[in-house]
């Protein structure tokens, strides 16, 4: 028997109607994805890449095919399925720390203490280097710190998969390399499955296993899939020589830019 | 050289960057009176800033007015005038010399009092039915058109119906305090519920909230801005009606003893109470926006 992939998806097609019209945005859409690894979605803007990310969280319906988790079917948003959302999203009347605990109380109540529930938000808060601001109020901290604290507030989910949806978008570059070092880090202790968005052809070169390349809509599929055979730990500056990296860099800049060009920009 | 020397002996100059520093070093020898004292002394500019304009607008006032009303065959008492018939009203607000005799103190109490219960189920009410139509596209496209006109009906109108049903003044003026405070407080909370980010409900569906825990957690923060501009000008309506609504139904409260002032003549009795309605005015619509940056305190900044 030939053994099920821990995330698959399978047949995923999504049309949206509105109004009479309908927008064929994601067709047959195949791939499998093992536990503990890193793979990026890359492509266009525009193409279908949070709608497929939210098919997998739960949080759109499909049109026709399936997600399956461990085997079950996805039908539903769940903690198991955490989500880092492209704008952060956290509740701006809420503390860092309470943005965090409240998803710990939620997840958690029952099976931990009050007191297990305190460290085991501190722990996550740490984690993303925050503990220091767990006071703080989302309008009074940067925008990197905002992302953050959305990573420990999906993290303290304890979730199966991590999904994020282009969490470092807004970010200048040098904010952007640090998370990009603690999500590397990350991934390498908690060894937890992530997908994660990106448009930048570099981060997804950097962190991923796997790169999941998307045509350009309507009706976008997955146009190809490069392994990323570096070896982990990954380091920045060691990279920029390598040549398997700059391989890997040039499959997925022709990709994009040659086979896939975005015709509409310009 | 000339220029921050003249600073420095500007010490009463609110923003003068030039003293600041050397407060500081001060600060690090001699720091809880220093420190102390510094802060007096923002405080008191701070106080006299936001008191001195308004009290020296109502000098301006009362002296304009006195010079246009102090004249012979003048028809308004002037300001020397109120102060010779009412200086008691004023001096004692809470004097009770029988049954319709009582300082103006207890009759604006009253009337709070009904105000208060009439607002209170405006408010419940309001953010209970705004929250189901903010919900529901169908109960929007349904309801608001309805509540639109409704708003429009100006409170008095509400009177001959409401003393027809309930037969009885203090519930009459109630109900018409309620209904004139319910549209902005439903409408708002409706609105508010409405714009809540998808964001949010994103979050509270990944972390699988139940209904109740969306309600307390989501819905109410999210839509506290939108709420409490309804219920700010919700309170300011209801103490506008209950002043027109108790001079039609009688009884102690202050909008009778203007009308009861008006029909025995006295002018002056009738700028008191005047005064005394404005202020209790200005301070329940404070009270609403102190409680609303309370209750909101981050939830604008994001
Ligand atoms: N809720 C929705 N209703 C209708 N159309 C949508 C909805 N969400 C996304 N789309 C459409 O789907 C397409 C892909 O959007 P999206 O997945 O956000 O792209 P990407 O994340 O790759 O930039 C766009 O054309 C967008 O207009
Ligand atoms: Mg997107």
């Amino acid at each position: 028997m030939k053994q099920v992939p821990y995330l698959l998806i399978e047949g995923v097609e999504k049309t949206f109607t509105r109004g009479g019209t309908s927008n064929n945005v994601l067709s047959n859409i195949n791939v499998g994805i093992d536990k503990g690894e890193f793979v990026a979605i890359i492509g266009h803007s525009g193409c279908g890449k949070s709608t497929l990310l939210n098919i997998i969280a739960g949080l759109t319906p499909v049109t026709s095919g399936g997600v399956l988790l461990e085997n079950k079917e996805v039908n539903a948003p769940g903690p198991e399925r955490a989500v880092v959302f492209q704008n952060h999203s956290l509740l701006p009347w809420l503390t860092v720390y309470d943005n965090v605990r409240m998803a710990v109380d939620k997840v958690f109540r029952g099976a931990k203490s009050r007191a297990e529930r305190h460290e085991w938000t501190m722990h996550k808060l740490d984690l993303v280097h925050m503990a220091h601001a767990k006071d703080r109020r989302p309008g009074e901290i940067s925008g990197g710190m905002k992302q953050r604290v959305g990573i420990a507030r999906a993290l303290a989910m304890e979730p199966k998969i991590l999904l994020l949806d282009e969490p470092f978008g807004a970010l200048d570059a040098l904010t952007r390399a640090h998370l990009q070092d603690s999500v590397m880090q990350i991934h390498a202790t908690l060894k937890n499955t992530m997908i994660m968005i990106t448009h930048d052809v570099d981060e997804a070169v950097l962190l991923s296993d796997r790169i999941i390349m998307m045509t350009n809509g309507p009706s976008a599929t997955i146009g190809e899939i490069l392994d990323v055979t570096l070896p982990r730990p990954r380091k920045r500056l060691e990279l920029v020589a390598n040549p398997t990296y700059i391989k890997a860099r040039e499959a997925v800049l022709k990709f994009l830019y040659e086979r896939h060009a975005f015709v509409e920009a310009a | 050289m000339s220029r921050p020397a003249l600073r420095a002996v500007d010490t009463a100059e609110p923003v003068a960057p030039a003293p600041a520093p050397k407060a500081e070093v001060i600060a690090l020898t001699l720091k809880p009176k220093s420190a102390g004292l510094d802060w007096l002394k923002t405080r008191a500019v701070a106080v006299a800033t936001a008191v001195i304009p308004p009290l020296l607008t109502l000098a301006v006032i009362l002296l304009v007015w006195e010079i246009l009303c102090a004249k012979p065959g003048a028809t308004l008492p002037s300001p020397s005038q109120v102060w010779r018939d009412a200086s008691d009203l004023i001096l004692d607000p809470f004097f009770v010399n029988g049954s319709q005799d009582i300082g103006l103190g207890w009759r604006v109490l009253t009337s709070l009092q009904r105000v208060a219960i009439g607002y209170g189920l405006a408010a419940l009410v309001g953010i209970a039915v705004g929250t189901i139509v903010g919900q529901s596209t169908w109960a929007m496209r349904g309801l608001d058109p309805i509540f639109q006109v409704l708003r429009t009906v100006p409170p008095l109108a509400w009177l001959p119906i409401s003393l027809a049903a309930f037969r009885d003044a203090n519930p009459s003026a109630i109900f018409v305090i309620f209904i004139t405070a319910i549209w902005p407080i439903l409408i708002n909370t409706s609105v508010g519920i409405r714009n809540i980010p998808q964001d949010y409900r994103n979050v509270a569906a990944v972390l699988r909230l139940n209904q109740i825990e969306f309600f307390w957690k989501i819905m109410l923060p999210s839509a506290a801005p939108y709420i409490f501009t309804g219920l700010r000008i919700g309170v300011g309506l209801a103490w506008l009606a209950i002043v027109a609504a108790e001079m039609l139904t009688g009884g102690v409260g202050i909008g009778f003893f203007i009308w009861d002032a008006w029909n025995s003549s006295k002018l002056s009795d009738i700028i008191i109470a005047l005064v005394y309605i404005g202020s209790v005015g200005f301070i329940l619509d404070r009270l609403i926006a102190g409680l609303a940056t309370i209750v909101t305190r981050g939830t604008a900044a994001n």
